[in-house]
Parts: C-alpha cells; sequence; structure tokens
C-alpha cells in the first residue's frame, strides 16, 4: 500500500480576504490543506464557506491575499485536472437535462483531454473505473434525471473521480439527501480518503456529519477557526458528537 | 402532375434546404440547454439590418448580414458577461435596436420591396447556385469548429461551474457557441427567412427532448426531425404554393405536436394499468 506523506502541504491560502458588495464576507484568511487530509469545512448559511471554496478554485478572485496550489499561484496554475470539483447540486444542475450516466462522467475526463484532444478507450476506462468507484456502474446507461438525488450525488463524485484528481472538494453534497443515505455517503468519502488517498474536503453546514470521519475541522464565521481533529472541535465548541446517543 | 425535380430552383432549394437542417439542431442542442433560445431569434433579427445594407449597397445580402450578425452576437455575450444589464435585456436592446435600423436603411431604398420579403419569410425561389455554394462553405465551418470544440459545449453546457474548474475555458467556448449561432442564422436566410430561423434551430430540439435520450441520441432525433420538415416542407409548398419557410415550421410544429400526444397516450395508458 503506497503511504501518503501527510506533512506536504497542497492547498495553501495566505492572508485571504474578500468583500462582496462593499460587505465583508472573509477576513484573513490562512489555511494549508496536507495530502492525505480529510478537512471538514463547516459553518452555518451565510458564513462564507462556499466563498472561500470558489476562491480556492480559482471561481472567484480574492480581494487580497494569494492561493497555492501544489506550489504555484492560483493565477498559474494549469493541472485543474489533478482538483476534483463536486458542485451544489441543486444550483448546478438540470434534472431534465438529456444525459446518461456515462456521458456525465465521461465530462469529468475532458478538462484533462485538453482542447483539440478526441476522447480516448482510456477515457471510457478511467470512467468506469470511477463510477464503479461509486457503485454507479450499473445504472451508467440511465439518463441523470431518472435517478435518486443520492444517486445523481455518486454520479458527481464519478466525474470528479474520472479526472485522477489528487483532491476532491464537496460542496454541501448531502443537501436534502435522506438519512440512510448520507451514512452510506460518508463511507464512500471515507473509503475514497483511506484506499485511494484522496485529501477530501468536505463543505457543510451539517456538523454532525463532521463527527464521522473528518481529520481536522475548520470552522468559519468569515474568519476561521481551525480545529486539530474533529474531537477537538467538539470539544472546544462544547457542541455534543453523538447528540442522539 | 408536373415533376419538381425538373426546376432548377427546385433543386437548389432542396441541397441549401438539406444543409440548413443538417445544422441548425445542432448548434440549436446547446442554445437550448443553455436556455439561450432567444438569441436565436434576437440575432435573425439583427441579420435584417445586414439584408438592409446588403440590399442598400448592392452587395451580396447574406455577406452583409453575416457580418453584423457575428458583430453584434459578440456585442450581447460580452453585455451579458459583463453583467452591467440582465442577459435578456440584452436581447431586447439588439432585437429592437436592429430592427429599427433596419426600417431607417430600408426607407432610404424607398421603402419595401418583394425581394425584403422574400429574406423577411424566405423563398427557395430567390436561391442562387452562389447561395448554395456560401452556404455549403459555412456549413463546413460552422461543423470543423463543432466537432473541434463539441466535449468542451457539451461539458459547459450541463454545467458550467464544473467545466471551469475542470481547466476548460467556459466564457470563450461560450463565445465561440454565439459566433456559431451568428453564422448559422446567416446561413439560414434563404431558406425559412428571417422571422422563421428562431424555429428551425429551436423546434426539433424542443422536440427530440420530448422523447427523453441520451445527448447523442437527443442530437440524432433533433437532425431527424429537422430533415424531413425541412425536404418534406420544400415539396409541400412547392406543389401546394405555399410560403416555404411557414409550411417547414409548420411541419415541425406538427411533430412536436404529435410526439407530445403519443407520450401523453402512453403516459396514460401505463397509468391505468397501475390501476
Amino acid at each position: 500500500m503506497p503511504t501518503v506523506d501527510h506533512h506536504q502541504n497542497i492547498i495553501e491560502v495566505q492572508n485571504v480576504s474578500f468583500a462582496y458588495n462593499g460587505h465583508e464576507v472573509l477576513t484573513d484568511i490562512n489555511l494549508s490543506i496536507h495530502r492525505g487530509d480529510y478537512l471538514g469545512f463547516v459553518g452555518r448559511n451565510g458564513s462564507g464557506k462556499t466563498t472561500l471554496i470558489r476562491i480556492i478554485l480559482g471561481l472567484l478572485k480574492p480581494a487580497s491575499g494569494t492561493v497555492r496550489l501544489f506550489g504555484e499561484s492560483s493565477n498559474a496554475f494549469k493541472d485543474w485536472s489533478k482538483i476534483g470539483y463536486v458542485p451544489q447540486k441543486a444550483t448546478s444542475i438540470d434534472a431534465s437535462f438529456p444525459a446518461t450516466v456515462q456521458e456525465i462522467a465521461l465530462m469529468g475526463r475532458y478538462g484533462r483531454r485538453g482542447l483539440f484532444h478526441r476522447i480516448t478507450e482510456e477515457d471510457r476506462d478511467k470512467t468506469r473505473a470511477a463510477l464503479q468507484h461509486v457503485e454507479m456502474l450499473e445504472h451508467r446507461q440511465q439518463l441523470i434525471g431518472n435517478l435518486s438525488g443520492g444517486q445523481q450525488q455518486r454520479v458527481f463524485i464519478a466525474r470528479a473521480l474520472a479526472a485522477e484528481p489528487e483532491i476532491i472538494f464537496l460542496d454541501e453534497p448531502t443537501v436534502g439527501v435522506e438519512k440512510s443515505i448520507k451514512d452510506d455517503f460518508y463511507a464512500l468519502l471515507k473509503k475514497l480518503n483511506r484506499q485511494l488517498h484522496l485529501t477530501v474536503v468536505l463543505v457543510t453546514h451539517d456538523i454532525e456529519s463532521m463527527a464521522h470521519e473528518a481529520m481536522h475541522v475548520a470552522c468559519i464565521d468569515r474568519t476561521l477557526f481551525y480545529h486539530e481533529s474533529a474531537d477537538d472541535f467538539f470539544r472546544e465548541t462544547h457542541i455534543e458528537k453523538h447528540p442522539h446517543q | 402532375m408536373f415533376n419538381l425535380f425538373h426546376y432548377s430552383f427546385v433543386l437548389r432549394g432542396l441541397e441549401a434546404g438539406v444543409i440548413v437542417a443538417l445544422i441548425a439542431p445542432l448548434i440549436g442542442i446547446f442554445l437550448v440547454l443553455r436556455r439561450y433560445s432567444l438569441i436565436a431569434d434576437t440575432l435573425a433579427h439583427v441579420s435584417l439590418a445586414g439584408v438592409a445594407l446588403g440590399l442598400l449597397l448592392n452587395i451580396s445580402p447574406i455577406l452583409t448580414a453575416l457580418g453584423i450578425t457575428v458583430a453584434s452576437s459578440l456585442g450581447i455575450e460580452r453585455l451579458r458577461t459583463a453583467k452591467r444589464i440582465y442577459g435578456e435585456s440584452a436581447l431586447a436592446l439588439f432585437l429592437s435596436g436592429s430592427l429599427a435600423l433596419s426600417t431607417v436603411l430600408l426607407s432610404l431604398r424607398h421603402g419595401f420591396t418583394t425581394n425584403l420579403f422574400n429574406y423577411l419569410f424566405g423563398s427557395i425561389v430567390t436561391v442562387t447556385q452562389v447561395d448554395v455554394f456560401t452556404i455549403a462553405v459555412l456549413a463546413i465551418i460552422v461543423v470543423t469548429i463543432l466537432a473541434l470544440f463539441y466535449k468542451e459545449l457539451v461539458s459547459i453546457t450541463f454545467d458550467e461551474e464544473f467545466a471551469t474548474v475542470s481547466g476548460i475555458p467556459a466564457r470563450r467556448i461560450s463565445t465561440i457557441l454565439i459566433i456559431l449561432a451568428a453564422l448559422t442564422i446567416s446561413l439560414a436566410i434563404p431558406i425559412v427567412g428571417i422571422l422563421l430561423i428562431g424555429a428551425l434551430i429551436v423546434i426539433p430540439v424542443v422536440a427530440a427532448l420530448q422523447l427523453r435520450k441520451s445527448f447523442t441520441q437527443t442530437i440524432l432525433y433533433a437532425e431527424g426531425i429537422s430533415l424531413i420538415s425541412v425536404v418534406a416542407g420544400i415539396i409541400v409548398s412547392f406543389y401546394c404554393d405555399l410560403s416555404t419557410g411557414g409550411t417547414i415550421v409548420l411541419i415541425m410544429l406538427i411533430i412536436f405536436l404529435a410526439i407530445i400526444a403519443a407520450k401523453s397516450k402512453i403516459f396514460a395508458r401505463s397509468g391505468n394499468s397501475q390501476l
């Protein structure tokens, strides 16, 4: 089994601030994400957690501060296939879109393949492997709109995995998904992190989920409170880890 | 009954019609799914100003329409992305602005002519051999560019944010799509006319979407619907002496309604069987 160098930082956020319409959303954020980490980003709605993720992913420009991805400034960074992204489902997809599970997962390969290059058999193989990881291979011919919310979310993870990323960002992946499916979902993320050594960054307002698997917790409310472990987070914030037990 | 293939203008019309029928849904699928359907109509109105300019200066109206439509498509895209005004307001500005310009240009040429009527509603009688050649060249350009950027277009159409993060230059690809739409609209003018081009781009795709198939199958069905409608429309309009553009669009709408009716029948039957 390959070992993971947990001391190697792959994402570094330095002194990042962001304002929207004169209203400060993020103030002086510093954060490092190391290889093999499983980081939970928590914060209430409107706390700026999605904004921070969008800045790291280059979708928004910070007002000040820098983001370094795999040692490179995000402005100069080109190797985007190293970064997997599972956007907030509700806002980003159209359930009546005419595409099968297979067609959607294959889109994960497009950026990696690059402009003017055709899709190859290797791309199809990697896509099948990604669908296998999330246990959606048998649904590959189905239309995305005919799947349940939890299944759709797995397909979007497969799309991100198809590019063979080193880190995957998930923005509120379990919103509107029922409890039992949530548990399966967290088990899948744990498997990706522990077995495939994928670095996982999970954005959620579902604090309870943090109790499951995250190694570290970053709590955001305009500024960032970093916790060495999920246990620290629950101790320091006085939130019960298992409120129903 | 006289044979339509004895008339060279019918053959030219069919050649041009088949090319346009094949190209329009390829652009349409991306416009419809990106909620850009109305851009087709706006660019068509913009092309009228181009046609008016061509008629005034006595140069090929297709070429002037092409120039003005492509330039306007870039203007619309810039206004939309700058977000200074709403997307549909940008469309409204260009639509009414170009109509105003067209009427002024046409009044310089002493009013409306039969020729203009052909550009508004399409008439295969006006299709010249040069037009067929121009349409074919433009079509080859559009198909080549579509093939080159196909996977990027699919990706930004489904999920622009994901596409951007995966390293696809979404904004540039989106601009390419709008330019291709402008080219397609200019080449479709002689067949269905300015006022009905939007229908040719949008209706076959909307009809094919009702069938709920994969992305590639949806494109193939849209192509089939478009081709059948255009060929049938040209033949029917020839024998019955009707407006070609109007006949084509009405056939498309009949196919669309037939699909909807067939679907609701199947739905009703499966619903009953569950009772």
